[in-house]
């Protein structure tokens, strides 16, 4: 198996602002983000030779053929669940890889304000939801029997929780593209309305509509496009079997997908000490016990010991690795397909010294790790990205 | 000699004091609660639980019949007995029908079940009755009617009590009636109903049977008389003859109420439970005409007490706060939902042995049980090797919850779980009958027959769990 590290280049970028995007539809966010990143890299829609389409809600290559206008090349749409955004940029980078291509597009999107109603669907599949055994809870409900299990076993609480989304809250109001752009206080996050007991209200993600694109190539192509261009290091997924609440074996206190897909990254990427090498990670904080338990699964502390460096302000703009430093999905809400890509977005620019506004941009970044964690909580999918300046 | 081989019975968690009712209503109060079925309980739920508690400890394979008693079944075409029968993880050569339309149907079922092992041609057939029928809200039909289950297993061999003589008669009377498009029972004016139907009917099959085997109220250690409520039921004890404080079974109306078709049956568990052997006792049940019979307990009787009946689940309630929460439980108001859920008959039959049955996998190269079932282990990865095993009667632990205000509920928050089997597995499960605030990590509950949702006429039931009941 030969690496990949470094034979992939990102060399435009774009966003979409998100947020309850009323007056546009999916396509307008496509070409939003889609033409930021033409802009970014400095080449028109018939420069791109296929691409990649990941969403959810649309089916088929002509999910960006057609917004896009784009002249008769091969796209496929993927779906991979919460991965799904990520998922595109592995695609085309094995596609370029094998040379198959020599400039291609990736774009998440999701609108999931169009249906009426709160919330994110149960995502159903095609072959229909199980009349009794899928439908018991909601993502909230599901991702909380994690968090009591977790509470009563390493003694965290819920203002640990709370911390984790007063960091993420401070820094999406430091993100112009972020959908909630406030700041909260540890009481707001404890005292608002409970949703699925331990997590309230500022424990979940918004829901959102939004887009994200990126423009790759090989990367001894990328000088021509721009001097700044990032690498890809490593792509990783890892599926798990799904039984995770049905066998005993599982623990709750843990997220084994995301522990197996890090531990794919990191050998792809060389990574030893991700707490010293690592320099930003944006992560699947869909609820906040998920970005407490990725801490761990992600190697960046030990089991059990999360709600130590929590206080400590580890994880925070300023703390040793920050994590969610664009505001992360407690900020930009979940709109599928998109959140990966968008979490790429944050780790380019910032590499390149481009955050939006000064007061969210760190010093020095050079290497910055994706997430994406989607199901049950025990029946996960997980899709994980390494990214940096070339060589690094 | 036929008679009752096992019986068993099943209140629902929930009291309604009669005062709530009265402080919406007003009008003439009467006394006491009645027992209220849970939101996602039905006739088909409470007879599955009666019907598990009846069996318990006994070989299923030797029933070959069951019976179900109601007049509240959910579906009016498609029978309810095969469901029950599928629940109660009876044999698939289980002869079931439905006896419906009348509150004297458990013993009419009784009656058939009786002639069956007369005639040779069944060993064992269980009767179970269950009823949740609703009276029109403000009448003295919605204070008086509550829900609840009974059931009796016959059988000429082993029985706790024998039935030595029986007495049945037709009336036809529009005394109770509900159309196929109504909602509550209707009735005409219960002084008339009462004396032409209730009293006058009953009296003659006791007369009769009495006279038929030369025998007196006075040789009757309990008399198990159908109750049109508290009142009228003494009534009728005194006419008969019987002593009101020391023969007269308890109708129980002041603590569940009148529970239709299951109510006669409901009060013979009752009288079971507290008989002694070689006791003699009378069940007399009313409802379109009516049934009597004579009981004779065996010295079998001790054997069977300890099972779930009256006793196990009468001092064990949950008091409803309020009106409006029986409302919501019965239907009778509706909140907002969000989401529709679905239905699929076909996911529903394919998955019928695990969704009704509660049938899991026992791998038999790792030995770990699965469930849901699997071709594939989910420990061990070895296909197709899996022994059915059913788990509803097992015990289990929760190994951990949530509190999920957000997915939609008639009674939120919907109690989500993780459960592990004393016996090893594991079971993903909402729980019902708790106070949220009382739910903790490894607490020990047990699964419960219940219906999830229901849309497109479909109603899915499954199965969850509650905490052991206690008083």
């Amino acid at each position: 198996m030969e690496s990949i590290k470094d034979k992939v280049a990102i060399v435009g970028m774009g966003c979409s602002k998100f947020g309850e995007r009323w007056d546009r539809s999916a396509w307008d966010l496509v070409v939003e983000a889609t033409y930021e990143a033409f802009e970014d890299a400095g080449v028109g829609p018939n420069d791109i030779q296929a691409a990649w389409s990941g969403t959810l809600g649309f089916a088929g290559g002509q999910s960006l053929s057609y917004p896009l206008k784009l002249d008769y090349i091969p796209i496929v749409r993927v779906e991979n669940l919460c991965g799904t955004g990520l998922e595109t940029i592995r695609g085309a980078t094995y596609a370029l890889i094998a040379k198959a291509y020599d400039l291609v597009l990736c774009v998440g999107f999701e609108k999931t304000k169009d249906r009426g109603v709160g919330g994110l669907g149960s995502g159903e599949p095609m072959g229909g939801v199980h009349p009794v055994f899928g439908i018991q809870g909601t993502p909230p409900g599901r991702y909380a029997l994690a968090a009591t299990k977790y509470f009563a076993m390493y003694g965290a609480e819920k203002k640990h929780l709370a911390m984790i989304s007063v960091k993420s809250h401070f820094n999406g109001a430091r993100n112009p593209k972020a959908h909630l752009r406030r700041e909260i206080t540890v009481e707001q996050a404890l005292s608002a309305p409970i949703i699925a007991w331990p997590l309230g209200l500022f424990d979940c993600c918004g829901v959102t509509d939004g887009a994200a694109a990126a423009i790759l190539c090989r990367t001894e192509d990328a000088p021509k496009f721009r001097k700044d261009y990032i690498t890809v290091k490593a792509l990783g997924n890892a599926s798990g079997p799904g039984c995770g609440k049905m066998v005993t074996d599982y623990d709750w206190v843990h997220w084994e997908e995301t522990y197996r897909a890090t531990q794919q990254v990191y050998e792809q990427a060389g990574i030893k000490d991700p707490r010293k090498e690592i320099d930003i990670v944006e992560c699947h904080d869909c609820f906040s016990i998920a970005e407490l338990m990725c801490y761990e699964a992600m190697g960046f502390c030990e089991r059990g010991t999360a709600k130590n460096d929590i206080e400590a302000g580890t994880f925070a703009l300023e703390g040793e690795v920050a994590f969610n430093a664009g505001g992360g999905l407690k900020s930009f809400g979940h709109p599928v397909g998109a959140s990966g890509v968008r979490e790429v977005y944050e780790i380019y620019k910032q590499i390149q010294g481009k955050a939006e506004e000064p007061s969210r941009q760190l010093k020095n970044v050079e290497l910055g790790m994706a997430h994406n964690q989607g199901g049950h909580p025990g029946t996960f999918m997980c899709s994980m990205g390494i990214f940096g300046v070339p060589g690094r | 000699m036929a008679g009752i081989v096992s019986y068993g019975a099943y209140i629902p968690i929930y009291r309604l004091s009669r005062e709530l009712i009265w402080l919406t209503w007003g009008g003439m109060p009467l006394s006491g609660e009645k027992a209220v079925a849970n939101f996602d309980e039905d006739s088909v739920t409470m007879a599955v639980e009666a019907g598990n508690n009846c069996l318990a400890g006994i070989n299923r394979d030797e029933v070959d019949g069951l019976f179900l008693a109601s007049t509240s079944t959910p579906y009016k075409e498609k029978q309810c007995a095969n469901l029950v029968a599928e629940a109660l993880d009876l044999k698939r050569s289980t002869r079931t029908a439905d006896f419906t339309n009348s509150l004297r149907s458990g013993t009419i079922a009784m009656r058939a079940a009786l002639d069956a092992i007369a005639a040779g041609s069944a060993k064992k057939v269980l009767v179970v009755a269950a009823d949740c029928r609703l009276g029109h809200p403000s009448t003295e039909n919605e204070q008086a009617f509550g829900d609840g289950a009974a059931a009796v297993l016959l059988g000429d061999t082993d029985v706790v009590a024998s039935i030595d003589g029986s007495h049945t008669h037709y009336d036809d009377i529009m005394d109770l009636w509900r159309l196929d498009s109504d909602t509550f029972v209707r009735s005409w004016e219960d002084r008339f109903i009462v004396t032409h139907g209730y009293l006058e009917n009953t009296q003659e099959a006791v007369k009769d049977l009495l006279e038929k085997h030369g025998l007196a109220p006075a040789d009757f250690s309990k008399a198990v008389l159908y109750a049109y409520n508290g009142r009228r039921h003494s009534q009728l004890a005194k006419k008969l003859n019987f002593d009101t404080q020391t023969q007269l079974q308890d109708s129980m109306f002041s603590t569940i109420g009148n529970t239709g078709s299951a109510y006669t049956l409901m009060m013979l568990v009752a009288a079971l439970e507290d008989a002694k052997a070689g006791e003699k006792i009378l069940v007399a049940n009313y409802g379109d005409g009516a049934d009597a019979f004579i009981l004779t307990t065996t010295e079998g009787i001790e054997k069977a007490k300890g099972r779930r009946g009256i006793k196990y689940h009468l001092p064990s309630k949950i008091p409803l706060p309020n009106y409006d929460k029986y409302l919501r439980y019965r239907g009778l108001i509706h909140g907002y939902v969000r989401f529709e859920n679905e239905s699929s008959a076909t996911i529903s039959w394919r998955d019928r042995r695990w969704n009704i049955n509660c049938r899991g996998g026992k791998c038999l190269v790792c030995g770990n049980i699965n469930f849901p079932p699997q071709r594939i282990c989910m420990y061990c990865q070895s296909k197709d090797q899996f022994e059915d095993i059913r788990l509803a009667e097992r015990r289990a632990k929760l190994f951990t919850y949530s509190n999920d205000f957000l997915g939609p509920s008639l009674d939120s928050p919907i109690i989500l779980c993780i459960l592990d089997f004393d016996e090893g597995g594991r079971f993903y499960a909402q729980m019902t009958d708790r106070d949220p605030d009382k739910v903790q990590d490894g607490m020990p509950v047990e699964l419960t027959f219940r219906w999830m949702h229901s849309e497109r006429g479909i109603r899915n039931y499954y199965w969850k769990c509650r905490p052991l009941r206690e008083a």
